[in-house]
């Protein structure tokens, strides 16, 4: 079947999405307090949201009887497209995979990388060629800059809070920022061009924080290419286990 | 089916879309939410564009559910059609559903003036210009960014000390 050009972008933008948004959705029932937990579970359901849109155009333009739902839950790790920051747990390096062991200072730190980023590409997809993709971004960016402001605001908190949460804070961000990389490596112009306000952003966020920023390198990650972490493959066995265990259950 | 009576039809689904209410907010019509955005009549049939309000909003599929329904009730038939461009905004809420979210307890959204976006998120919560719904106040804080739904934020008042929600402007 011969597919538009830019499925493959619809997909990793889904991708993304739909994993960090499995992933906040992982704290629902156990926020640190009540109304983080509501936060988070609004945030996630805007990303499941966006992906859902994402996931129903790509379906569209492939054709067939390709649905949103056989996008999100019968493609494997190796098919997903997702930036691998996304996918890694709410922990620090060498994390088992228990999902108990949970850290709110990794969930806001990325939550703040990747939706300063974001925030600035759905900007930017307003203006895409694809008229659909276009409305998408519209709906998303209005969305992105209240999950941005939550992360920011929680990220000054604790950065500029106590001996432990900025200790902790500075750990997700050295832990976190060499993901990052994977945002511009062989990107896309319209990508490349969000590199210097993304890292403004960053840099001002940051400092207000008291956080150090430490210098990228090593490993670039390239789950948008689909060589991913060993988290993923987790994330999804939770996600798609009902789908694919009741394919055609209907609610 | 001939123009006339198309014509007709268009103005019956107004009148029995008119009243369906927000199925999160019941106080206030989808229509009177900007939800409900166009009736007109395409190949002799009736078609109803609503459009989303949050992207992830729960209440799409309910509000598509209860289109049908009351269409089906005034003895309509329609395509409901989805529509994402332009995005939906908060200042499509009308005055009158504005003043029904306030006698509701919950204070409505300010203009949305989209602004720059990278200054929208660096600007913590804004003091002082959400008042309460409850006594007037504009003494308020937020409390969290979200509330019970994705469209509202939570708030407390300083001087009455009432929590209440805040329609967010999107």
């Amino acid at each position: 079947m011969k597919q538009p050009p830019h499925i493959g972008y619809l997909l990793h933008l889904a991708d993304s999405a739909l994993v960090l948004g499995q992933r906040n959705a992982e704290w629902c029932g156990h926020g640190p307090v009540l109304e983080e937990d509501i936060a988070l579970a609004n945030i996630s359901l805007d990303l499941v949201g966006q992906a859902r849109m994402l996931y129903q155009h790509a379906a569209t333009l492939i054709g067939g009887n390709c649905t949103e739902d056989k996008l999100a839950y019968f493609r494997d790790g190796s098919e997903f497209r997702n930036y691998t920051l996304l996918e890694l747990p709410h922990h620090g390096p060498l994390a088992g995979t228990a999902a108990a062991n949970r850290d709110y200072a990794t969930t806001i730190v990325r939550n703040f990388l990747y939706s300063a980023f974001m925030l600035l590409l759905w900007d930017a997809l307003q203006a895409h060629e694809d008229a659909q993709l276009a409305a998408i971004a519209g709906k998303s960016v209005k969305e992105v800059r209240y999950h941005l402001r939550h992360a920011r605001d929680w990220l000054v908190r604790l950065g500029d809070g106590t001996e432990e949460s900025h200790a902790r804070t500075q750990a997700a961000l050295d832990h976190l920022l060499p993901y990052t990389q994977e945002f511009w490596s062989g990107a896309d112009a319209r990508t490349a061009s969000l590199q210097a306000p993304w890292n403004a952003m960053v840099d001002e966020a940051l400092e207000e924080a008291t956080l150090q920023r430490r210098p990228s390198g090593g490993y670039v990650p390239r789950g948008k290419e689909g060589m991913h972490s060993e988290h993923l493959g987790f994330l999804l066995a939770e996600m798609q286990g009902l789908a694919r265990q009741h394919p055609d259950a209907v609610w | 089916m001939n123009a006339t009576l198309s014509r007709d039809a268009v103005q019956r689904a107004w009148a029995v879309l008119e009243s369906v209410p927000d199925p999160e907010i019941p106080v206030v019509s989808i229509r009177e939410l900007g939800i409900l955005r166009e009736i007109h009549e395409r190949d002799g049939r009736l078609e109803v564009v609503i459009t989303p309000t949050y992207s992830g909003c729960p209440a799409m599929g309910q509000i598509e559910d209860d289109v049908n329904a009351a269409l089906a009730a005034g003895g309509l038939e329609a395509t409901v059609v989805l529509r994402l461009a332009p995005a939906w905004t908060t200042d499509w809420i009308t005055d009158a559903a504005r003043e029904k979210l306030h006698a509701y307890g919950i204070a409505p959204p300010q203009h949305a003036a989209a602004g720059n976006v990278v200054q929208f998120s660096r600007r913590a919560a804004t003091p002082g210009n959400v008042p309460c719904p409850h006594c007037g106040s504009i003494n308020t804080t937020e409390t969290s960014h979200f509330s019970s739904t994705a469209c509202k934020a939570l708030y407390k008042c300083l001087t009455c000390l009432e929590p209440f929600d805040h329609f967010k402007p999107y």
